[in-house]
């Protein structure tokens, strides 16, 4: 009984969650916090932080918690199938539709529209992440030095053709003696 | 969408940039998380269905595996001086792959008909950043213009 509860709760948080990101939020605490109680807002906010410390969407990071809380394992698995299926269900008949061999002209026409125009979209989020992420948490106009330094050095690198992976771990190191250099200055 | 970029298009030379940005223009209008929705895609352009069971199980396996893990110490982790340290300088790393990811993709989609793509990427970029309009409604949108203005654009002839 509480696996279905489960199931139907992340079916509908997958199934109503568009616009990516934090938009998910207020679905989840609608859902999860106030119908079904699985989370106080405290957790919620805990969930949040680790999304922002861990790969993988919010939506899937809370499903895992909140199955795990719930039923175990076994709930965390159950919770995160249910978020995916609305989507995997729907992409699987736009699928059938889009992928064959000849597309009709009309498609082709939508298609030559979105290509810019996605490109436009992530450009934005690419804005939105720079500003996020290059000023510093306790102040919206100081720049975290660490953060442009991680970002100059990455850019150099990635423009030569550096691959993804190691770049971000050299981020990582980057941020760790920023973090050192800030800890020594402190004590 | 940069590191699914950088396994697809440049290891492995199995798609194609201005292919990816339709794969992710479809992601956009399923609910759910993006990553796994372009997962799916990229899986059932390669391979057909079961690429796409294998795309979707594998986007949902890390999440699952990590924060199974880490539920027995989140609050810890999540308050820890390094580890904030180590995301500071990962989040510095990832806005510079994003910044020449969007280079090199806005580069493929103005290959044809260069200056009404231009102004479509110039109004898509404008309206995501300045409104609160949700992006499914601005891709709706963005198809619609181009199914009524590419009726009417000649062709361009290939060299």
């Amino acid at each position: 009984m509480t696996m279905l509860r489960l199931f139907i709760a992340f079916l509908e948080v997958g199934a109503f969650a568009f616009g990516g990101g934090y938009a998910v939020l207020p679905l989840i605490e609608r859902v999860i916090v106030h119908r079904y109680g699985w989370l106080t807002m405290t957790e919620m906010t805990d969930v949040v932080s680790i999304s922002q410390v861990t790969p993988g969407p919010i939506a899937l990071n809370a499903a895992t918690f909140v199955g795990m809380r719930v039923a175990g394992i076994p709930g965390a698995i159950i919770a995160s199938v249910a978020t995916v299926l609305p989507q995997a269900i729907l992409l699987f008949l736009c699928g059938i539709f889009f992928f064959r061999e000849k597309r009709s002209a009309t498609i082709d026409h939508a298609f030559m529209s979105l290509r810019p125009g996605v490109a436009g979209l992530i450009a934005a989020s690419t804005v939105s992440i720079f500003i996020a992420s290059v000023f510093l948490s306790t102040s919206p106009i100081i720049i975290d030095p660490v953060v442009l330094i991680a970002l100059v050095v990455v850019l150099i690198l990635r423009i030569r053709r550096a691959n993804i992976f190691p770049l971000v771990f050299l981020g990582a190191g980057i941020g760790l003696i920023g973090g050192l250099v800030e800890y020594l200055t402190q004590t | 969408m940069p590191l699914i970029r950088e396994e697809f298009v440049h290891k492995e030379n199995l798609i194609r940039d201005d292919e990816m940005l339709e794969l992710i223009a479809l992601s956009q209008t399923a609910p759910g998380p993006i990553a796994v929705s372009t997962a799916l895609l990229t899986g059932y352009k390669l391979k057909g269905r079961r690429g796409a069971i294998v795309g979707i199980i594998a986007a949902i396996l890390p999440p699952l595996i990590i924060i199974s893990i880490l539920y027995y110490f989140y609050t810890w982790f999540a308050a820890n001086f390094w580890v904030r340290a180590a995301l500071r300088g990962m989040s510095g790393a990832i806005s510079a792959i994003m910044i020449v990811a969007v280079y090199d993709l806005a580069k493929a989609s103005l290959k044809e008909h260069k200056v009404i793509s231009a102004l479509i990427l110039i109004a898509a970029f404008l309206t995501s950043m300045f409104t609160s309009i949700n992006t499914g409604l601005i891709i709706l949108a963005l198809a619609l213009i181009g199914i009524v203005a590419f009726r009417y654009v000649p062709e361009e002839k290939k060299p």
